[in-house]
C-alpha cells in the first residue's frame, strides 16, 4: 500500500542516493588516480624496489633508474620557497587582517590573489626571458672569493636552483597568505580585545591572535609547501633539468614534477614509462599527505572557533562579536 | 619607561614590515603583468588570431589551431566535470553533515592540492595507454579531474548562503527534497554556481602539464576526440624554449591572449559572488 508520504519518502532516498552517487565519485576519483599510478608503474616497483628512491645514476639508455636527484630538487627548491615566501605571505595575512585601512582590504586581497590566477606557463615564460637573465648577472658580479663556497659555486648560466626558488616562492605566496588570513578571521576578536585591555601594543595583540590560531597558519604554511613541490611548468623551465645531487643555488637541478614534464613523450620503453610514473605516483602520495595534513591543521582552527562563537554564552543572548569584516 | 618605548618601536617595526611584506608580493606581480601587456601586445596581430603555425624557419603565422583547440578541450572538461560537480555539491549541501560529507569535502579539498602533472598521468593511463595514441579527449578528461573539485566546493558553499527557510518552505508545501533542492535552492544560488564555474574555467584555461602527455600537441586544425590537438598553453611552452624570435615573440602573444581570459573569467567571477553575499546577508 503505497501512501503519498511513503512515496515521498521513497523519492527523498533516491535523491540522497543519486546525488550521493556523484558524491562518491569525488572520493572514487582519489582513490582511482593512486591505483592507476601504482598498477603502470609496477614494472620499474618490482625491478629496482627501494633501490629507485637511491640511486644517483637516471641512464635511460642503459635502462638504469635512481630518483634521489629528483627528490633533492624538489625538497630543496620548495624549502628555499618557503623560506622565502613564508614571511611574506604571513606579513600579507597580518597586514590584511589587522592593520589594513579598510578601504585598502579588498583591492589589496584581490590584487595577492591574482598572483595564484596567473597561470604557471606564464611564470615560466616570464622566468626564462626575464628573470634568468637578472640572476646571470647577479652570478657574473658573484665575487670570486664568495664562489668557492659550495652555495654560490656554479657557472653562470642564469637557470638553476635559485631562479626556480624564486619563482616558486612568488606562485606559492598567494596560497599561504590567503588560509593564514582565512584562519586570522577565524580568531574571535575577543583574543586582541583582551590582549589590548591589559595594555598590549599592537604587534602584542597580534601575537595574541597568531598564537591562538598557530596550529591553522601551520596548516598555512604547509599547504604553500604543497603547491611548491608540485608546481612544474615554470620550474622545469627556469631549473635546467639537470639530474644532480648538489647544495649549490647556481648549479642547474632537475625535480620531480619536471622530469615528468620533460621525458614521458620521450619514454620509449615500458621500463622507463614505469619509472616516471613510478615518481608520479611518489610525488602524488606527498602532495596527498601534505594536503591531508595542512587541511586538518586549518579545519581544527575554523571550524571550531565557529562553533564556539555562534553559540549564546550563559543565560542571556549574547553572541560573540565576529571579527572585524 | 624605556620598556615601554622599545615595545612601541617593536610594534611599529612590524606593522612597517607587514606593510613592506604587501609590496614585495605586488611587485613582481606588476612586472610579470607589465612584460605581458608590453611583449604581447607588441606581437599581437591579427594573423595570430587567423593564421595556423608556419613551419621552422618561416616567420609570421599564427596559433589559430591552438586557440581553437583551448576552446575545444575546455568544452570537453566541462561536459565532465559541470554534472558531477554540481550534483556532488548539492550533496554536500543538502545531507553534508554526515561523516560521509565530511570525507567527500575532505577528499575535494585535497584533490585540489593534487599537482595537476599526476592528473595528467592519471588521465594517460585511462585514455592513452589502452588505445596507444594521445586525444582531445585524454587532455579534456585530465582538465575535467581538476575542475571537480573547484565546482564540487564553490555549489556548496553557494547553496548554503541560500537561507535554509527557502528549502523548508518548499518541503511544507509538499516538494520533495529533490524539487527543493534542484527548483527552489538551485535557481536562487545559480550565479554563484555560474561563478564556481568560472572559477575552475580560469583556473584550468592555463594549465600545461596535464596536456603535455594526454592532448599534446597538433600542428594542424582539429576538432576530432581520438586525435591530438593543440592548446594554446602548450603552444606558448613549445614556442618559449625554442631558440627562435619569432616563436618567442608568439609566446609572449599567447601568454597575453591566456592572461586575458583568465583574467576576465576571475573578475566575473568575483562580481557575481560579491553580489550574491550582499544579497543574502541580513
Amino acid at each position: 500500500m503505497k501512501t503519498p508520504s511513503s512515496r515521498r519518502s521513497a523519492d527523498d532516498r533516491g535523491f540522497r542516493l543519486g546525488t550521493g552517487f556523484f558524491a562518491l565519485l569525488v572520493v572514487l576519483l582519489v582513490t582511482g588516480i593512486f591505483w592507476e599510478l601504482f598498477r603502470n608503474s609496477h614494472l620499474s616497483i618490482a625491478k629496482f624496489g627501494f633501490r629507485f628512491w637511491t640511486g644517483k645514476v637516471w641512464d635511460p639508455v642503459s635502462g638504469e633508474f635512481g630518483a634521489l636527484p629528483f627528490i633533492w630538487g624538489t625538497l630543496y627548491s620548495s624549502l628555499l620557497a618557503m623560506l622565502i615566501s613564508t614571511p611574506i605571505a604571513l606579513g600579507i595575512a597580518i597586514f590584511l587582517s589587522e592593520l589594513s585601512p579598510k578601504v585598502l582590504r579588498t583591492p589589496l586581497a584581490f590584487l595577492t590573489e591574482l598572483l595564484a590566477a596567473i597561470p604557471s606557463i606564464v611564470y615560466g615564460l616570464w622566468g626564462v626571458f626575464v628573470l634568468v637573465p637578472i640572476v646571470r648577472q647577479l652570478q657574473v658580479h658573484t665575487p670570486e672569493w664568495m664562489r668557492k663556497i659550495p652555495l654560490f659555486a656554479g657557472p653562470p648560466l642564469g637557470v638553476g636552483m635559485l631562479s626556480a626558488a624564486l619563482i616558486l616562492s612568488v606562485m606559492v605566496i598567494p596560497f599561504t597568505s590567503s588560509v593564514a588570513r582565512e584562519v586570522l578571521r577565524a580568531v574571535p576578536y575577543t583574543q586582541r580585545e583582551a590582549a589590548y585591555a591589559l595594555g598590549a601594543t599592537r604587534w602584542e595583540a597580534i601575537q595574541a591572535a597568531l598564537r591562538f590560531g598557530r596550529t591553522g597558519i601551520l596548516g598555512a604554511v604547509i599547504l604553500g609547501f604543497g603547491r611548491a613541490v608540485g608546481e612544474t611548468m615554470a620550474v622545469t623551465m627556469v631549473i635546467g633539468n639537470n639530474p644532480q645531487v648538489t647544495a649549490s643555488l647556481f648549479k642547474p637541478q632537475h625535480t620531480m614534477a619536471a622530469v615528468i614534464a620533460n621525458e614521458f613523450t620521450e619514454a620509449a620503453d615500458d621500463l622507463y614509462l614505469s619509472a616516471l610514473i613510478e615518481i608520479g605516483l611518489v610525488l602524488f602520495i606527498i602532495t596527498l599527505v601534505i594536503n591531508a595534513l595542512s587541511r586538518l591543521l586549518i579545519w581544527s582552527v575554523t571550524r571550531e572557533v565557529k562553533v564556539k562563537t555562534s553559540r549564546p554564552v550563559g543565560t542571556m543572548a549574547f553572541k560573540a562579536p565576529k571579527a572585524a569584516a | 619607561m624605556n620598556l615601554t618605548r622599545r615595545r612601541k618601536l617593536l610594534s611599529g617595526l612590524v606593522v612597517f614590515l607587514c606593510a613592506a611584506a604587501v609590496a614585495a608580493a605586488l611587485v613582481p606581480l606588476f612586472f610579470v603583468f607589465a612584460y605581458v601587456l608590453q611583449r604581447g601586445f607588441s606581437s599581437l596581430n591579427w594573423d595570430f588570431f587567423t593564421k595556423m603555425p608556419k613551419p621552422v624557419g618561416e616567420s609570421g603565422g599564427g596559433m589559430a589551431n591552438a586557440m581553437l583547440g583551448t576552446v575545444y578541450l575546455i568544452g570537453i572538461a566541462s561536459a565532465v566535470a559541470i554534472p558531477v560537480g554540481i550534483i556532488a555539491g548539492v550533496y554536500l549541501s543538502e545531507y553534508g553533515t554526515k561523516p560521509f560529507g565530511t570525507l567527500v569535502r575532505f577528499t575535494a579539498d585535497v584533490l585540489n592540492g593534487v599537482p595537476s602533472i599526476v592528473i595528467g598521468i592519471f588521465a594517460y593511463g585511462l585514455a592513452v595507454l589502452p588505445v596507444k595514441h594521445f586525444s582531445a579527449l585524454a587532455g579534456g578528461l585530465a582538465l575535467g579531474f581538476m575542475m571537480i573539485p573547484i565546482i564540487t566546493r564553490t555549489t556548496e558553499e553557494l547553496l548554503n548562503l541560500v537561507p535554509g527557510s527557502l528549502r523548508e518552505g518548499s518541503l511544507a508545501l509538499g516538494a520533495t527534497r529533490a524539487r527543493a533542492a534542484f527548483s527552489v535552492m538551485m535557481p536562487a544560488a545559480l550565479p554563484g554556481i555560474i561563478t564556481g564555474i568560472l572559477v575552475a574555467l580560469a583556473r584550468i584555461a592555463g594549465e600545461t602539464a596535464p596536456l603535455l602527455f594526454t592532448a599534446f600537441n597538433n600542428r594542424f586544425m582539429s576538432t576530432r576526440l581520438d586525435q591530438p590537438i593543440s592548446s594554446l598553453p602548450v603552444q606558448v611552452f613549445t614556442y618559449a624554449v625554442s631558440p627562435y624570435d619569432d616563436w618567442h615573440r608568439q609566446a609572449w602573444a599567447g601568454a597575453l591572449v591566456l592572461v586575458a581570459f583568465i583574467f576576465i573569467f576571475s573578475v566575473m567571477a568575483r562580481v557575481v559572488t560579491r553580489r550574491l553575499e550582499r544579497m543574502h546577508r541580513t
